[in-house]
């Protein structure tokens, strides 16, 4: 661990650390954070890392993470660990984990797949982690890192 | 003997595996000289046949099939199924299906529709045929004939040529290939046209030696079977592009002169022009015999769900 932090600590709140580098920014966009929310962000990219060579870091004070949120989170940085915050002291650790299945949270990119016009909610399986891949259980269309990514920073902003 | 079918539904070829099928060949071998008589095995039972879109051979042949074994169907095709529907979700349909029947065949448009009626449904689901996705009753038809004809599917070099990346045909045969030992697989296509990945990556997860090549006349020589689907003009972007390739698509007697003499063609059927008739007398043409063993095998796939003894 580096001596001198380059920000300052939180008090309450979460730090997402391990992000892969350069994904910060989604991430945020992902937890739907503008900036305009009042709280204290920081944002660190392209740090030295032990793990990964370089990662990002993101610090958010007064919020603590949704199951969902980590999912989601998982889905585009499964790299990442999740430390909760309180009174200074990481009072928990959570790594995340690509789920096996994801429901709801996407939307079928097949336009005659029949959860697009039918109202069902969509279940997609996590076939592979790496590179991600995501099938349909009802179509067998197949998502990829990019386009789950556009879909989630869509459907937050 | 409790088989793999007993009450379940059939969404996808990869449902099942290679004993069930094997299970379902004899049912199917057995029942053959029964396909024109009037058994009794399910005369208590209703099928629904929902056909949203239009099929003539696949809903007949499910027909015969209830009706040889004894039972009686209702349903609605395509036409009426509009009306029916008015503006009903399919799952309400289906729900008003399930109370009606004791087994319900859908063919439906949309890709995932035979699944999501089977999660809405207590009673089980046959697949008919969902948009560009599965038609396994199909691929268990295609697989029947070639197990008849040459007394196995293992070991045997096959061909799937035409519309591959649309045709849910296609597609359900590879898969179906996936459960047994093929030699090798050719996918011969037009680029535009090419097998779509999840099926190639189900062969590559089974170990299937398979290839992607554009033209039938490089690969003919090894054939043991021929699988030709329909290339459709609208799936190509221009017309004129369709014009062009067309031809390398079409199976003629140039193109079999060069075939083993016991290479045999398979199509499920409508074809247009790209089996050129004069190939119908030859002992290659094997599709005619498909097409009437869609009968015994649905016999078979129906005794083996409601687990009546034959």
């Amino acid at each position: 661990m580096s001596k001198e932090l380059i920000v300052s600590k939180i008090r309450n709140g979460t730090v997402i650390d391990h992000i892969p580098a350069g994904k910060a920014l989604t991430v945020l966009r992902i937890l739907g954070i503008t900036g305009r929310e009042g709280v204290m962000v920081a944002i660190v990219m392209n740090v030295d890392s032990k793990k990964l060579g370089r990662k990002d870091i993101v610090k958010i004070e007064n919020r603590e993470l949704t199951a969902k949120e980590t999912d989601m989170i998982a889905l585009i940085a499964p790299t990442a660990t999740i430390n909760i915050i309180r009174d200074f002291m990481v009072i928990e650790k959570r790594k995340v984990v690509v789920p096996s299945v994801v429901k709801g949270l996407l939307k079928c990119p097949n336009p005659t797949c029949v959860t697009r016009i039918e109202p069902i909610e969509t279940v997609f399986e996590t076939i592979s982690t790496n590179p991600l891949i995501l099938r349909c259980v009802y179509c067998g269309s197949e998502l990829g890192l990019e386009e789950v990514e556009t879909q989630l920073v869509s459907s937050i902003t | 003997m409790e088989s793999g079918f007993k009450y379940r539904d059939v969404i996808s070829i990869t449902d099942f595996n290679r004993k069930d099928l094997e299970l379902l060949f004899d049912r199917a071998n057995t029942l053959e000289q029964y396909s024109k008589s009037r058994l009794r095995l399910l005369e208590n039972k209703v099928m629904a046949l929902a056909f949203f879109e239009p099929s003539t051979r696949t809903r007949m042949s499910f027909e015969t099939a209830m009706k040889r074994l004894g039972g009686s169907t209702i349903g609605f095709t395509s036409e009426e199924a509009i009306s029916i529907a008015k503006g009903e979700t399919l799952g309400d349909t289906i729900r008003m299906l399930d109370a009606y029947s004791d087994i319900i065949v859908i063919r439906h448009r949309l890709e995932g529709a035979a699944k999501y009626a089977a999660e809405v449904a207590s009673v089980p689901v046959i697949n008919g045929g969902d948009g560009k996705q599965h038609h396994p009753t199909q691929a268990m038809i295609d697989l029947y004939t070639i197990w008849r004809i040459k007394g196995g599917i293992d070991g045997l070099t096959y061909g799937v040529l035409g519309d591959l990346k649309y045709a849910r045909t296609s597609a359900s045969f590879t898969l179906a290939l996936g459960l047994f030992r093929p030699k090798k697989i050719y996918l011969i296509s037009h680029p535009l046209l090419k097998m779509r990945e999840n099926v190639k990556r189900y062969l590559r997860s089974r170990g299937i030696e398979f290839e992607e090549v554009e033209r039938a006349d490089d690969v003919i020589e090894e054939l043991d079977v021929l699988y030709v689907t329909r290339i459709q003009k609208e799936r190509f972007p221009d017309p004129s592009e369709y014009e062009k390739v067309k031809g390398t698509y079409i199976v003629n007697m140039r193109l079999i002169s060069k075939a083993k003499s016991d290479m045999i063609i398979l199509h499920p059927l409508p074809r247009t022009e790209e089996i050129d008739r004069k190939i119908d007398t030859t002992p290659h043409a094997a599709y005619f015999k498909q097409a009437r063993w869609g009968v015994p095998i649905r016999m078979a796939l129906l005794t083996l769900i409601f687990d009546v003894e034959v």
